[in-house]
């Protein structure tokens, strides 16, 4: 048996090994969806809704890198401009969620009387209804569009971020520092949010990440069905039911891509998040 | 002698208190999770019916979007939701119709919406059964082998079933028409048969492509669930005894390995359900996902209600049955106190 000592590395070294390789490899893929999709306007290197009728369903290389659609449409400036889309809207739930979810765990975690009890109920509630169904419900009511689901689902996604920060909360609560603010006459307000909160931000970063990959699913696959996105605006989901036809004629390519990229982003998404939670609990044991 | 007669004398009383009180909790333990049930369905049905309120403007124009609003027609809608009347009463009449069968009249099929889903029903109970078969059986399967198996076994396992957990299954969907139907042409990539082995044979895909998040989860549940169990004393002691490595792992680390693997299955059937709209549109299959969808499309309110609610439904009752199995398998959640 060797003994292991865990000391810190220096400098920026300390953040090489924070990572495993396969997590420096998904934040890889990550970052070159993202920087593709931001700067979509700039490189991509044709206009994203152009039908060419004389250049259908061409095969990768050659002018077109990726090959076109059934009508003749650069599959890559596509796949560029539909990630401002798909991207976009998995980032406004997670922040949305992220923070709404932060605040009511906080007051629920800190509260030891009926509010606690009460929120609590409801976050119970809010878990009954699934993501997914709750954004149909609220498609059904507002309309078609990204509008509804994106509602929906942050509200949907609040539950899993305020359970998980109000069993912290309940636990930070008893611990010494909290106790000897308290004793030192802060006020309840600036320990919360100053001293507790940052406390907090690890872990559920760590379960808003893997909220992320879901919430692009999930808004993926009500484009597809097409309550989401609505043509000709690009978008991964749209993009595969408007390859359905080709696909049944044999034309794997046009659904193949926007497939692959929901898959790399979800699978990079994934296993970032569950890096960091196990970065997490491995620090706490 | 008499002196510990004296003794014991109080002592019977003790242990009848105790057997009473193990008698009733586990009633206590089973009332407590039928009213939370019932208190849980109450609310949801609450958010359910008051959402339609949220929209701003006519209720009366908002169920007939898309439709002609001729004044008889806002007249007819007015009386069959018995919009002039207060909100609670309008509630009451909702909740009360639900309970008795009655579940309004779908505006899309002029027909009672209790009829449009029950002719729906079958099909998406058989795709969720049959996708439930799949889970059980490759998501068991594909745990028990990687548990077994250190190493590189494992590791291909657990690198596969992170892939195939992140994919979505709408994109399985796609890849497995792409290469079971078109381009081995094995299976059938559109409808729902004509029922026995063709009805299996046409919702194999379907069921594959619903259930492909759900088998990686399952398999990583039962995964780790089982490598806690391999490392406990008794499951050592059952070795040393000479038992066989089959026996072992189904009497002494399977049947621990239970609790988790159940836990997750209340979220399973809501995630079936819901997942089956999707899967349902692209297969052509005409379930309860596929009505939901195009009851958003046409606009029929009535119906879309009905199904979120049945949804809804179905997942908080098999949590209830999950909280009320778990203890009959590990009997150290014993009813009423759940600590392990």
């Amino acid at each position: 048996m060797t003994l292991a000592i865990h000391l810190p590395q220096a400098g920026l070294r300390r953040y090489g090994s924070l990572l495993s390789p396969m997590a420096w490899g998904a934040l890889a893929v990550a970052a070159v969806v993202v920087l593709l999709s931001l700067f979509a306007p700039v490189l991509a290197p044709y206009d994203p809704d152009y039908v060419d009728l004389n250049n259908v369903l061409a095969g990768p290389g050659g002018q077109h890198l990726l090959g076109t659609d059934a009508l003749g449409r650069d599959l890559l400036s596509r796949l560029m401009h539909g990630g401002r889309t798909s991207l976009l809207g998995p980032t406004i739930v997670v922040i949305g969620s992220t923070v709404l979810g932060l605040l009511l765990g906080l007051v629920a975690g800190w509260s030891e009387g009926w509010l606690g009890k009460v929120l609590g109920r409801l976050f119970d509630l809010l878990f009954a209804f699934p993501a997914l169904l709750m954004a149909m419900l609220a498609i059904a009511l507002f309309g078609k569009g990204l509008f509804a689901p994106i509602l929906a689902m942050t509200i949907a996604y609040v539950p899993y971020v305020a359970r998980l920060a109000q069993s912290l909360v309940v636990a930070e609560r008893s611990r010494p520092y909290v106790q000897a603010y308290r004793v030192l006459g802060f006020r309840t307000p600036w320990v919360v949010l100053g001293r507790v909160l940052p406390n907090l931000i690890p872990t559920v970063g760590a379960q808003s990440t893997l909220n992320f990959g879901y919430v692009l699913a999930d808004l993926a696959a009500l484009s597809f069905i097409g309550l989401g996105v609505q043509p000709p605006t690009s978008d991964w989901g749209a993009m595969i039911e408007e390859s359905r036809g080709a696909l049944l004629g044999g034309h794997i390519l046009p659904a193949f891509w926007p497939a692959l990229v929901v898959v790399l982003v979800v699978v990079a998404v994934n296993v970032i998040g569950e890096e960091l939670s196990d970065r997490i609990g491995g620090k706490l044991s | 002698m008499t002196a510990t007669d004296h003794v014991q004398a109080p002592a019977p009383a003790a242990p009848t208190r105790k057997r009473a009180r193990d008698r009733v909790r586990p009633v206590l333990f089973i009332a407590k999770k039928v009213l939370s049930l019932v208190a849980t369905l109450f609310v949801a049905s609450l958010a359910v019916f008051f959402s339609r309120f949220l929209v701003p403007g006519d209720p009366a124009r908002f169920l007939l979007r898309g439709r002609s609003p001729k004044p008889e027609a806002l007249e007819e809608i007015t009386r069959q939701f018995g919009l002039d009347k207060p909100a609670w009463e309008q509630y009451l009449n909702w909740l009360g119709g639900i309970l008795h069968g009655d579940w309004g009249r779908s505006l899309t099929y002029r027909q009672d919406v209790s009829d449009v889903l029950l002719g729906r029903l079958p099909t998406t109970l058989q795709l969720v059964a049959l996708a439930a078969v799949f889970i059980t059986v490759l998501g068991l399967f594909a745990g028990i082998v990687a548990s077994l198996n250190k190493g590189f076994g494992d590791r291909f396992i657990l690198i596969t079933l992170t892939a195939a957990g992140a994919v979505p299954p709408f994109v399985a969907a796609i890849a497995l028409v792409a290469l079971f139907s078109v381009g081995l042409g094995w299976f059938p990539s559109f409808g729902s048969g004509d029922g026995g082995w063709d009805r299996i044979w046409h919702l194999t895909l379907p069921a594959l492509a619903l259930g492909i998040t759900y088998i990686a989860m399952v398999a990583r549940v039962t995964r780790s669930s089982m490598n806690e169990q391999l490392l406990r004393e008794h499951v050592e002691v059952a070795t040393s005894r000479g038992l066989t490595r089959g026996s072992v792992v189904a009497r002494h680390v399977l049947r621990n390995a239970m609790g988790p693997i159940l836990t997750v299955s209340g979220v399973l059937v809501a995630g079936l359900l819901v997942s089956s709209a999707i899967i349902e549109r692209t297969f052509g299959l005409s379930g309860i996902g596929q009505l939901l969808v195009q009851s958003i499309d046409r606009l029929d309110f009535g119906v879309v209600q009905a199904i979120v609610m049945v949804v809804v439904a179905a997942f908080v009752l098999v949590n209830t049955v999950v909280d009320l199995v778990q203890p009959l398998i590990d009997p150290r959640i014993a009813a009423g106190t759940e600590s392990r």
